[in-house]
C-alpha cells in the first residue's frame, strides 16, 4: 500500500504537470474573477469564499480523469487488480495520492489567493481549515467518478458531469465555513458537517469505486 | 499447486466464445494454448486470472496463486527499471528485484527510465515482474511479442527455471519457447451457435410479443 | 408463479402489451378530468388568485420527479441483487421520464414564481434541490449512453444510482442549511392539520393519480422499446457469430 502511494507520488512529481497545472488553474480563477467582476473590494471580499472554493473544486477536477486512466492504458490496473492488495485499499491510496498532489497544495496556496480577492482577515484561518478538511472528500468522490469512467472514450467530460453534482454538499458546507468565519460568526456546525462528509466518503466510497473498476475491467 | 479448469465457458462482449474447456495443470508443468486469432485465448486467460467472471464452469486455483502478464506491461515510463520492479516486489511482499534483473539480463539497464527502453527491453522488464511476484502459476498472454531470438531463448530459460522449481505456466503463444509443455488446441471448444452468455439474451428466441 | 417471472422478457412483453393500453387510457382520463376540474371548476385562491391553478401541474410533476428516482433506485438494487434484466432496463427507461418531470416542475415553478415572488428564479432550497436533481438525472443518462456493453452499463449506472441517492439526500440537507428560502411548505400531506381546502384537494388527487399513471405507461412503453432494442442487439450478435 505504501509502495503504491510512493509510486503515485513519484509519478506525479516526475510528470511535472501534476502539481503545476492545478495550482496554475486555481491562480487563474483568482485573477480572472476580479477582472470579470470589477475591482470593487467590498464586493470581492463578499464573494471571495465562494470563488476560492469553486476554484479549488475545479482545479481538483482537472487532473481526475488521469487517476485511473493512465494505469488502465498501460495495463497496470489489470495487474493491480490481480495483486495481493485489496482494490478498495488501492483506490483509497490513489485518492490520497491525488489529494497530496492537488488538494494539499491548493490548501496551502489558498491564503495567497485570498489576498488577491480581499478576503477579510478573519477568514484566512477558516479558509485553510475548511479546504484541509474538505478537499480530501473532493479527491475521494472524484476517484469514484474516475472509476466509473475508466476505459471510456471521452471519459473526461462525462467525469465532470458525474462528479460535479456529487460535489454539491462539500462545496456548500466548505464555502459556508469560510463565509461565516469571515463574518466572525460561529463555524462549528458547517465545519462538523464538512468533516462528517469527508470521513463518510473516505470510509464508504472506495468500496463503490472498487466495484466500478472491477465492472469496467471485465 | 495445481490449476484445474472445469467445463469453463468464457464470454467476450456478451457473446460466449469458448465453452466446455477443461484441463488440469499440475505443478512443474506447462500448457500452451493454440488457436486462430479471435478464438478467445485472451478472454480465457483473463478469466483464469480472475479479471472477469466465467460464463459457466469453474477455475480451481485461487486468483492469489496466479501471476498474470498480458500484452500491456504496466510499466511507468518515468520510473527507472529498478523502481518499476521494486514497486511490484513491494506489492507482492518479496525481495527478488536483483534476482529478476539478473535473470532477464537487465542489470546494465537498471537505472535507465523505462521511457528510454526499446520495445524488446520493455517487454523483458514486463516479464521480469513475474519473477518478483513469487506466485507459482504464471498465466501468460503472448509473452514473446517484440522479443528477438536471443531474448526468446532467455525467457525460455526463465520459464524452464520456474517450472523446475515447481511452478507451472499457462501460456498462449505462437512461438516455440523450447519448453516441455503440452498443447491445448482451442478450436474444438469454440462455442457452437454463437450462444449468448446471459440467460436474458438467450431468452430472446422464437416469437415475441 | 411469482413476481420474478416477469423478469423474463417474453413474460414481461406479453403482460405489458395487455396492460399498457388500459393504464394509458386511465392516465389520459384522470389528467383530462383532474386538470379541467382544477382549471375551470375551482375557486381562485384568496391570496394567489388564479395563478394558483398551475399547482395542478406543478405539484404532481414534482412528486413524480422524486418518485421516478426512487423507482430507479429500487430497480437498480433489484438488478444488482437478483440480476433481472428487465429491472435494469426499466431503470434506464425511467430516467428520461424522471428528467422530464423535473424540468416540468422547474418550468411550472418559474411560471408560478414570477407573479408570486416577482422573479422567475430564486436560489430557494426547493428550487435548487430540483436543479441538482436534474443534474443527477443528466449524469445517469449520460453514463448509460457512454458505455457500449449493456450489462456493464447496467452495473455502472446502478452503482451511480445508489451513490447518487445518498448524495442527493445530502445535497437536499445541505441546500436547506444554506438558504432558508421563499417556497411555501408542502401543500399536501396526510398528517398535517393545515392542508389545502377540499375543493382544491380532490382535483389535485385526480391529477396526481393521472401523473402516476402517465409515469407508469411511459415507463412501460420505454421499457418495451429498450427490451426490443436489446433483443435486436442480441440477434445481431448471434448473426455475427454465424
Amino acid at each position: 500500500m505504501i509502495a503504491l502511494l510512493v509510486r503515485d507520488m513519484r509519478l506525479a512529481m516526475r510528470a511535472g504537470g501534476g502539481f503545476g497545472l492545478g495550482l496554475a488553474f486555481f491562480l487563474l480563477v483568482a485573477v480572472l474573477v476580479p477582472l470579470g467582476v470589477g475591482p470593487n473590494s467590498a464586493l470581492l471580499a463578499k464573494i471571495a469564499p465562494g470563488i476560492l472554493w469553486v476554484g479549488a473544486l475545479l482545479a481538483c477536477l482537472l487532473s481526475l480523469d488521469r487517476l485511473f486512466a493512465l494505469d488502465f492504458e498501460d495495463g497496470s490496473l489489470d495487474l493491480l487488480v490481480t495483486a495481493p492488495i485489496p482494490l478498495e485499499g488501492a483506490v483509497a491510496i490513489k485518492a490520497l495520492a491525488h489529494w497530496l498532489v492537488t488538494g494539499l497544495p491548493l490548501t496551502l496556496i489558498a491564503p495567497v489567493l485570498g489576498v488577491l480577492l480581499n478576503l477579510p482577515e478573519a477568514g484566512y484561518f477558516w479558509l485553510v481549515v475548511s479546504l484541509a478538511l474538505g478537499t480530501p472528500a473532493l479527491s475521494v468522490i472524484g476517484a469514484f467518478g474516475a472509476a466509473l469512467t475508466v476505459g471510456l472514450k471521452r471519459g473526461g467530460l462525462l467525469l465532470s458531469l458525474l462528479v460535479l453534482p456529487l460535489y454539491v454538499p462539500t462545496l456548500i458546507f466548505g464555502a459556508e465555513v469560510v463565509k461565516r468565519g469571515a463574518d466572525g460568526m460561529a463555524t462549528a456546525t458547517p465545519l462538523a458537517l464538512l468533516a462528517a462528509i469527508t470521513a463518510g466518503v473516505a470510509a464508504l466510497l472506495p468500496f463503490a469505486s472498487a466495484a466500478a473498476i472491477r465492472i469496467n475491467l471485465r | 499447486m495445481e490449476l484445474r479448469v472445469d467445463q469453463l465457458a468464457v464470454a467476450r462482449g456478451g457473446v460466449t466464445v469458448l465453452e466446455g474447456v477443461s484441463f488440469a495443470l499440475p505443478a512443474g508443468r506447462g500448457l500452451v494454448l493454440r488457436g486462430p486469432n479471435g478464438i478467445g485465448k485472451t478472454t480465457l486467460l483473463r478469466t483464469v486470472a480472475g479479471l472477469q467472471p466465467a460464463a459457466a464452469g469453474a477455475v480451481s486455483a485461487g486468483a492469489e496463486a496466479i501471476a498474470y502478464a498480458a500484452h500491456a506491461d504496466g510499466l511507468k515510463a518515468t520510473l527507472t527499471v529498478t523502481e518499476n520492479l521494486a514497486f511490484w516486489a513491494a506489492v507482492y511482499g518479496t525481495a527478488a528485484v536483483e534476482y529478476a534483473l539478473a535473470q532477464m539480463n537487465l542489470l546494465d539497464l537498471r537505472d535507465r527510465q523505462a521511457a528510454n527502453l526499446s520495445a524488446g527491453q520493455k517487454r523483458r522488464l514486463g516479464l521480469a515482474r513475474l519473477l518478483v511476484t513469487g506466485r507459482p502459476i504464471w498465466v501468460l498472454d503472448e509473452p514473446t511479442v517484440s522479443l528477438d531470438t536471443a531474448s526468446v531463448a532467455l525467457f525460455g530459460d526463465v520459464v524452464r527455471g520456474h517450472m523446475s522449481r515447481g511452478g507451472s505456466v499457462l501460456i498462449a503463444t505462437h512461438i516455440d519457447l523450447g519448453i516441455e509443455a503440452e498443447v491445448l488446441e482451442l478450436g474444438p471448444y469454440r462455442a457452437r451457435d454463437g450462444s449468448q452468455s446471459s440467460a436474458f439474451d438467450a431468452a430472446f428466441g422464437g416469437d415475441f410479443a | 408463479m411469482s413476481l420474478w417471472e416477469y423478469a423474463n422478457p417474453q413474460k414481461f412483453m406479453q403482460l405489458s402489451r395487455w396492460v399498457l393500453p388500459f393504464v394509458a387510457a386511465a392516465s389520459v382520463l384522470c389528467l383530462v378530468i383532474g386538470l379541467a376540474w382544477g382549471f375551470f371548476w375551482t375557486p381562485d385562491d384568496y391570496k394567489q388568485g388564479s395563478t394558483v391553478k398551475i399547482f395542478y401541474l406543478h405539484v404532481p410533476a414534482a412528486m413524480m420527479a422524486i418518485n421516478a428516482w426512487v423507482m430507479m433506485l429500487v430497480t437498480s438494487l433489484v438488478w444488482l441483487i437478483r440480476r433481472h434484466h428487465v429491472s435494469a432496463l426499466a431503470a434506464k427507461a425511467a430516467a428520461p421520464v424522471g428528467l422530464t418531470f423535473t424540468l416540468i416542475a422547474l418550468a411550472t415553478g418559474a411560471l408560478w414564481g414570477q407573479p408570486m415572488w416577482g422573479t422567475w428564479w430564486a436560489w430557494d432550497p426547493r428550487l435548487t434541490s430540483f436543479l441538482i436533481l436534474a443534474l443527477f438525472y443528466l449524469g445517469y443518462i449520460a453514463l448509460w449512453q457512454a458505455v457500449d456493453d449493456p450489462d456493464t452499463a447496467a452495473d455502472l449506472t446502478s452503482v451511480l444510482c445508489i451513490v447518487g441517492s445518498v448524495f442527493a439526500l445530502l445535497s437536499r440537507y445541505a441546500v436547506n442549511f444554506w438558504n432558508q428560502g421563499l417556497h411555501q411548505g408542502a401543500s399536501l400531506s396526510l398528517d398535517k392539520k393545515e392542508n389545502v381546502a377540499d375543493v382544491f384537494w380532490y382535483p389535485a388527487l385526480v391529477c396526481i393519480a393521472g401523473f402516476v399513471l402517465l409515469f407508469i405507461s411511459l415507463v412501460l412503453l420505454r421499457t418495451r422499446t429498450e427490451i426490443r432494442s436489446r433483443r435486436l442487439g442480441a440477434l445481431l450478435a448471434r448473426e455475427r457469430m454465424g
